[in-house]
């Protein structure tokens, strides 16, 4: 069985699967239950600063989105920070780490943006013996209208600055936790690394109204006949928090920036595409508020079976690996030509594909005799929706056509040489193929 | 309790109450909403989807699956209305396995296919706890049409009709509407009296006037009819049996009067059942004659049928429903003489093979015990107006249901072709409705 050990800033822990910082690490019961289930890390329930405690709401605070059989594929909070005194979980942290030093624990911090709140803080946590402090710029309700989270996350300054002042003030790993709430990731990470973060975390919750009561127009939870947008999480977030990983990974200025990939985790085969991605580890939340903490037990078996089977004795080998394969439009090759192929003994004959590509694609799919579907290679494009929207697993692929055949849908011949868009004679700013 | 299963000879109360109203209990029991969505998630939304074709009414069956997904099953139960006004009864009686199920993509992908009937029956049942039927008359026309029979095509036609703004007059020779779905239907697929309550709802269109106790040949003739309206649909049925010759002891009888009987009881202990029965056929009525039986309380119940399985008329999951419920199957043998005097004790019976494409015994026999002999050998028309053309032992009609007479359409089991399915009279009876509309307004 292959070794899950994962070292992420220094930080050991038996596995790279964190759960993040949510309800599941709420409090010493959960996370004491969460390591004796499997987990390798946690990162505690952001805590805020001392006083008189966070008050939540007393309605309703989930929304959600489901599939099949009413299957979560999204929560939506508008929870707050922890509502717990700040000592409470300061003794909670100190006397877990001290029982569980092998497994990672980190504090998420969020207070007022000035220096003397967190000069309060930070060496108040550093006592607890925590591994290091993640910071949450994150949270996109409720405390960003009070100037943190979000509110932090979206100002690139702010970012740099708090993360210095922290920087400062603590020994430890800094984690700075982003926010998808922006146009555009590389601008907030790159801010962290300027302000001297050990890594990034990311994604936080994303700004949501998940659904409406058509009965009474509130959104969904409903406070008393009102809502507000909440943070969307879970399986449905999963493909923007790939891309933004991905962003941060091959951006120059922040490329080999330690990332802990968070957003839709739910099987072992998203933990290794965030970790393909450029993830040095990841962070569950929704996927733990589903199923409970035993899922963790399928993530450990599912990726040691897949490192197995590709041979990879750690972690280390496979993580950024598809990282050189994420590049722009512009550099793909454009002599790749394929083709809709449908094996004849897998379909079904429902004829999706022949309605998708009949009214919305191409018109490139026969409907023959015997409702027997073929692939018309002189109109198909090869855009693949046929494929996405076959209900049968590999019925319909993607055929590369061999270099030298000629495509009937262009006339051309097909040629194995790459070339792309920045060469192609169309394109009014091409550069000479040279 | 008085009777047992082992008691000889046809008595009544073999089972307690309990038992019986366990052993009658909803054959396939209603979708709840959670489980309606589960079944509804798995239909595909095919392209001209090959469910559609196998309806015979041509219910949008992925429009309406689709309708239920999103949590709209009035507008679901709608669709399916729209096309087979009796979609409630269709759903409870329609042997899915051989119509839209059998053709569902996941039937032929996975042998599961989509729960179209179990859906089907979860929309109409929305519509129907909702309140009235949901179509509403055309301006009156005038017209008047005599429908003969409240069986499903009659019923079918005569909605149509009414939809069209004609006005409808029901001759029907029994005291109640529904024809088989009343009469027929095995009990454990139309419980609580749904086929009463189906009827009455349909009935609230308005402009249909049912007139029992009228039947054709005896109170009413073709010509008067003819005579007195603008155009005459006969939806009569099947209403004859064949007879088995030498059959005619004590103790045998029809299956369909068996059954009509057991469906009119008000009280199921009180039906006579044999403690040894044998049935004679290889249809629906075969099965539901024999399941039934067996639910009563009878201790043995055999069904015997002259040829192979595969030919057999009932469809594999109507023979595995006798089985699972007790009845023995025999195939490859036919009657040849019941014993007993006065009452039936046993039949003989020689088994059979096809030889040179035709059934012959094969001069090997053998007795059942029998105290009670059903016969489910098929039914006729009886008492239907001369001066009809025929088409082998039904009346001809072509594609539009006209038969051979001017302003004379037939539909349902009574004409030709036909399949002696609900879904193809209620078919039949909408169609023909829709071309005497073109043909009076035409
Ligand atoms: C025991 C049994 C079980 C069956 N089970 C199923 C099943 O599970 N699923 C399925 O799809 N089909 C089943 N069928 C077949 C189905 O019931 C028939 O195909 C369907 O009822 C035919 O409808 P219809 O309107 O043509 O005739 P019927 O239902 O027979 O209705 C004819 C009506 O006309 C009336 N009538 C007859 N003669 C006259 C007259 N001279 N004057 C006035 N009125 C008259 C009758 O009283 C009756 O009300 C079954 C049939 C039987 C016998
Ligand atoms: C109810 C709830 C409360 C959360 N509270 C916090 C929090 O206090 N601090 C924080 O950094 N993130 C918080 N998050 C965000 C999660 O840590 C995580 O970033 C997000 O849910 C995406 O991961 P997932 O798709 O695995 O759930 C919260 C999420 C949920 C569902
Ligand atoms: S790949 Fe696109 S164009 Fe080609 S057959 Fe499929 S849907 Fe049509
Ligand atoms: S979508 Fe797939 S299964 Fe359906 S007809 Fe097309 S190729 Fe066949
Ligand atoms: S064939 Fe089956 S999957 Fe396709 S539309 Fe009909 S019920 Fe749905």
């Amino acid at each position: 069985m292959a070794d899950l050990t994962t070292e992420f800033l220094g930080i050991k822990s038996p596995n790279p699967f964190w759960l993040a910082s949510a309800p599941p690490t709420d409090k010493e019961y959960n996370v004491r239950r969460a390591f004796e289930a499997g987990w390798g890390g946690v990162v505690w329930k952001t805590l805020g600063e001392d006083g008189p405690p966070i008050v939540n709401v007393n309605g309703p605070r989930y929304g959600a989105m489901w599939g099949a059989d009413r299957r979560l594929l999204a929560l939506n909070n508008i929870e707050l920070i922890t509502d717990r005194p700040l000592q409470t979980n300061l003794d909670e942290i100190a006397r877990v780490k001290k029982d569980y030093p092998d497994r990672a624990v980190i504090v998420s911090l969020m207070v007022p943006c000035t220096e003397e709140s967190w000069k309060a803080i930070l060496p108040r946590v550093a006592e607890t013996g925590c591994d290091g402090i993640e910071l949450n710029f994150g949270c996109p309700h409720g405390m960003s209208e009070r100037g943190m989270g979000a509110a932090v996350g979206q100002v690139p300054e702010y970012i740099e600055m708090v993360t210095r002042w922290c920087k400062e003030n603590y020994d430890k790993p800094v984690i700075v936790k982003l926010t998808p709430n922006i146009s555009d990731i590389r601008y907030p990470a790159r801010a962290a690394r300027a302000g001297g973060a050990d890594a990034v975390s990311l994604i936080n919750t994303v700004s949501s109204i998940t659904s409406v009561n058509l009965d009474d127009f509130s959104p969904e939870p409903s406070i008393d006949g009102k809502g507000s947008h909440g943070g969307m999480c879970g399986p449905a977030v999963k493909p923007i928090a790939l891309n933004m990983v991905a962003e941060i990974s091959r951006d120059p200025e922040t490329a080999g920036l330690p990332i802990s990939g968070i957003g839709g985790v739910t099987t072992w085969r998203d933990a290794a595409e965030f970790m393909a991605l450029g993830a040095g580890n990841v962070q569950v939340c929704t996927a733990a508020m589903t199923y409970g903490f035993k899922v963790v037990q399928e993530m450990i078996s599912g990726l040691s079976d897949w490192m197995d089977k590709k041979g990879y004795a750690s972690t280390a080998e496979f993580i950024g690996q598809a990282v050189p394969n994420v590049t722009d439009w512009q550099y793909l090759n454009l002599n790749y030509v394929t083709k809709a192929k449908i094996d004849q003994d897998k379909c079904i004959k429902c004829g999706r594909c022949y309605a998708a590509c009949e009214d919305t694609s191409h018109q490139a799919i026969w409907m023959k005799e015997g409702r027997v579907f073929e692939v018309n290679d002189a109109e198909c494009v090869a855009c693949n929706l046929c494929v996405n929207v076959c209900p049968v697993e590999d019925c319909i692929t993607m055929e590369r056509m061999t270099a030298g055949s000629v495509d009937p849908r262009t006339g051309e011949t097909v040629s194995d040489d790459y070339a792309n868009w920045t060469t192609h004679p169309n394109n009014p700013g091409a550069c000479a193929a040279e | 309790m008085a009777h047992s299963t082992r008691t000889p000879g046809i008595v009544a109360g073999r089972l307690s109450a309990e038992v019986l109203s366990e052993n009658f209990a909803d054959l396939h029991p209603p979708l709840d909403a959670h489980e309606a969505h589960v079944a509804a998630d798995r239909c595909y939304f095919c392209h001209d989807a090959p469910c559609i074709t196998a309806c015979p009414t041509s219910i949008d069956i992925p429009l309406f699956i689709r309708q239920i997904a999103t949590g709209t099953p009035l507008a679901a139960g709608k669709t399916i209305l729209e096309q087979n006004i009796l979609g409630g009864m269709c759903a409870r009686v329609c042997p899915t396995e051989t119509l839209c199920e059998e053709a569902c993509v996941r039937e032929i992908a996975e042998g599961k296919p989509v729960e179209i009937g179990r859906l089907q029956r979860f929309a109409t049942d929305a519509v129907m706890a909702k309140g009235p039927q949901p179509f509403s008359r055309a301006a009156p026309t005038g017209k008047q049409v005599a429908v003969v029979g409240a069986g499903p095509a009659g019923l079918a036609c005569a909605h149509r009709l009414a939809m069209h703004g004609h006005d409808v007059v029901v001759f029907e020779k029994r005291d109640k509407p529904g024809g088989l779905n009343e009469y027929g239907i095995a009990s454990y697929k139309t419980v609580d009296d749904f086929a009463r309550a189906e009827v009455d709802w349909l009935l609230g269109i308005g402009g249909i006037e049912i007139r029992y106790g009228q039947q054709l040949g005896r109170d009413e003739t073709l010509d008067q009819l003819v005579a007195d309206h603008d155009a005459v649909f006969l939806g009569m049925g099947k209403p004859g049996v064949h007879a088995l010759p030498g059959f005619d002891l004590g103790g045998i009888r029809p299956a369909v009067d068996f059954i009509a009987d057991l469906r009119q009881a008000g009280d199921l202990s009180s039906v006579p059942v044999g403690r040894n029965v044998v049935v004679i056929g290889g249809g629906m009525t075969a099965v539901d004659a024999a399941v039934q039986s067996k639910l009563l309380g009878a201790e043995n119940v055999t069904i015997v049928y002259r040829r192979a399985r595969g030919e057999m008329p009932a469809s594999r999951f109507e023979q595995d429903l006798a089985a699972a419920k007790g009845v023995t199957l025999v195939f490859n043998a036919q009657p040849v003489a019941a014993t007993g005097a006065g009452d039936v004790t046993g039949v003989s019976f020689e088994y059979t093979a096809q030889e040179a494409g035709k059934l012959a015994g094969t001069g090997e026999t053998f007795d059942l015990p029998a105290d009670q002999v059903l016969l489910a050998i098929g039914q006729t028309l009886e008492n239907a107006p001369d001066g009809l053309a025929r088409d082998g032992s039904a009346l001809l009609a072509d594609e539009t249901h006209k038969t051979s007479l001017a302003r004379v359409w037939a539909g349902g089991d009574c004409s030709a072709p036909g399949e002696d399915l609900t879904v193809t009279a209620v078919a039949q009876g909408r169609d023909a409705a829709e071309d005497i509309h073109q043909t009076l307004m035409g």
